[in-house]
């Protein structure tokens, strides 16, 4: 019940907002917009033949496997950083100027090296994704307090035991973080380099459906359907943050 | 007894813009094997500096620590230290905290050793709680359960219950000599409260106003359970804020 309440304002927001987008397009005779019902029943219809599975699909591959990839690639990658002044010295200048490079302008590089193919959106959101955790690492190693490297200094434990129950546990709220920040960007790349060349996945499907036949019923369903599942997919990231092994970190 | 620690003319000092700060001043003494030494000063007089210098966090700038006749100039598990913050690993479980010292034992005796000083010190019932899950006397005593579990030979403790409250301070030095009254340790304990130093102390050593020295030092001949109201007890309290430059009568 509490619950509801809280969410009562947005569920009224969105309720108003589903109302006027239905009055405007009823208003102005749109035949092109698109009502709300139709959106819907365009979405069913794309669910039913199955083709809105496969698209949801091949756009979930492509992040989970170009995140994973960045995910194997940036964890050591910034502990590494974040440890050794010398490595942090070399590299972070180059992640800094690469950082700020939208994913959008490596669209060309990427059909150049890997064509259209599968690659070329999982290469794109590996550099998204990637530098967002690395920096993010990073920064959770040089923020470690010294008072528990003093403690682990005391108990004279291994270098093995250092890294693993100290240094990267201590780190890991600052990698979840980071992980959220990256599979984010990484689902915001997704749909923008499948509107380019591809045939499969959210993105073509908007772009599809606009170019054979003006279907922005299809359209609007795409958007939203993308939408919903970055909820979920940030939903999920912010449950590692309730893990009880991180949540220290983070505001009680 | 025999001599445990021996500090011999530790200086230290510390760069401050540009010029050199002195802050720890040719410190000499010793303690004795299961000697309970207590160090008050003013604050911000380098009680800190001479204990990290001592438990080998801080490398001095000249003299030596030498424990058990070897010198030492690195920290170990021999000599476990406490501060004022605490440093008991928010990510690991009382349990886990309690064993991270432990590499050299078999995984079972961990366990039970773990579990064994969490109860000595009053956490049965609490060995698999989160820090963030305990309250700040709880907390303290994690953090003394762990330096206890790897039987350290010194204890380094550094205004250990000043964050607490009155009351909870309080039952943690009772909770401490009933430890201590098990298992013998040697204990150095840096304080501002004289009173905590008269009712835990064996030997209390006043420290100067920076660059600190050894002002004055007094022995504590009073038995355990210690009466702090007692006439004598007063009378040393009374001398040592003097020598602090307090006078305690407002007269």
């Amino acid at each position: 019940m509490d619950r509801f309440k809280q969410a009562l304002p947005a569920l009224v927001v969105l309720a108003l907002l589903i109302g006027a987008w239905w009055l405007a397009v009823a208003a102005t005779h749109s035949v092109i917009f698109p009502t709300p019902w139709q959106v819907i029943s365009g979405a069913a219809e794309l669910a039913i033949d199955g083709t809105l599975w496969q698209h949801i699909g091949a756009s979930l591959m492509r992040v989970g496997a170009g995140f994973l990839l960045a995910v194997i690639v940036a964890i050591p990658l910034g502990l590494w950083m974040g440890w050794v002044a010398g490595a942090y010295a070399m590299l972070n200048p180059l992640f800094q100027i690469l950082r700020p490079i939208s994913p959008i302008a490596w669209i060309p590089i990427a059909i150049l090296w890997f064509g259209v193919g599968n690659t070329s959106p999982i290469f794109l959101i590996f550099i998204s994704s990637v530098f967002p955790m690395i920096v993010q690492t990073t920064v959770g190693v040089h923020t470690i307090e010294k008072r528990y490297l003093r403690a682990a200094a005391n108990f004279g434990v291994s270098r093995y035991t250092l890294f693993t129950q100290v240094v990267i546990p201590a780190v890991l709220p600052q990698v979840i973080v980071g992980m959220r920040i990256g599979l984010g960007v990484a689902w915001l790349v997704v749909v923008a380099a499948e509107m380019i060349a591809l045939r499969s996945g959210l993105g073509y499907m908007i772009m599809d459906s606009r170019n054979a036949g003006n279907r922005y019923d299809l359209v609007v369903a795409g958007m939203i359907i993308i939408g919903l599942i970055g909820l979920a997919l940030d939903g999920f990231m912010r449950m590692l943050e309730g893990l009880k092994f991180v949540r220290w970190r983070y505001a009680h | 007894m025999r001599t445990k620690i021996e500090v011999r003319n530790l200086r230290k000092s510390f760069a401050s813009n540009g010029s050199s700060l002195s802050v720890v001043e040719d410190v000499t003494f010793s303690v004795r094997d299961g000697e309970f030494i207590a160090i008050v000063g003013p604050s911000g007089c380098g009680k800190s500096t001479l204990m990290n210098m001592i438990a080998g966090f801080t490398q001095p700038d000249q003299g030596a620590v030498v424990i058990d006749g070897v010198e030492r100039n690195k920290p170990n598990a021999k000599g476990i230290h406490i501060s004022q913050q605490g440093s008991v690993f928010p990510w690991l479980t009382v349990r886990e905290n309690l064993m991270f010292g432990l590499n050299g034992h078999a995984p079972a005796n961990k366990t039970e050793l773990a579990d064994h000083y969490a109860d000595i010190v009053g956490l049965k019932g609490f060995e698999k709680s989160y820090p963030h899950e305990l309250s700040g006397g709880m907390l303290k005593r994690a953090e003394l359960a762990r330096a206890l579990v790897v039987k350290p030979e010194v204890l380094y403790m550094d205004e250990p219950f000043s964050a607490l409250d009155a009351l909870m301070s309080l039952r943690m030095r009772n909770e401490l000599l009933r430890i201590l009254a098990k298992e013998k340790h040697t204990v150095m304990l840096i304080t501002h409260d004289v009173e905590e130093a008269i009712h835990l102390a064996d030997r209390i050593m006043v420290l100067s106003p920076r660059p600190t020295r050894i002002q004055a030092s007094f022995d504590v001949p009073f038995a355990h359970p210690r009466k702090l109201s007692s006439p004598e007890a007063q009378e040393l309290r009374v001398a040592i804020l003097r020598e602090l430059g307090v006078n305690s009568y407002g007269d």
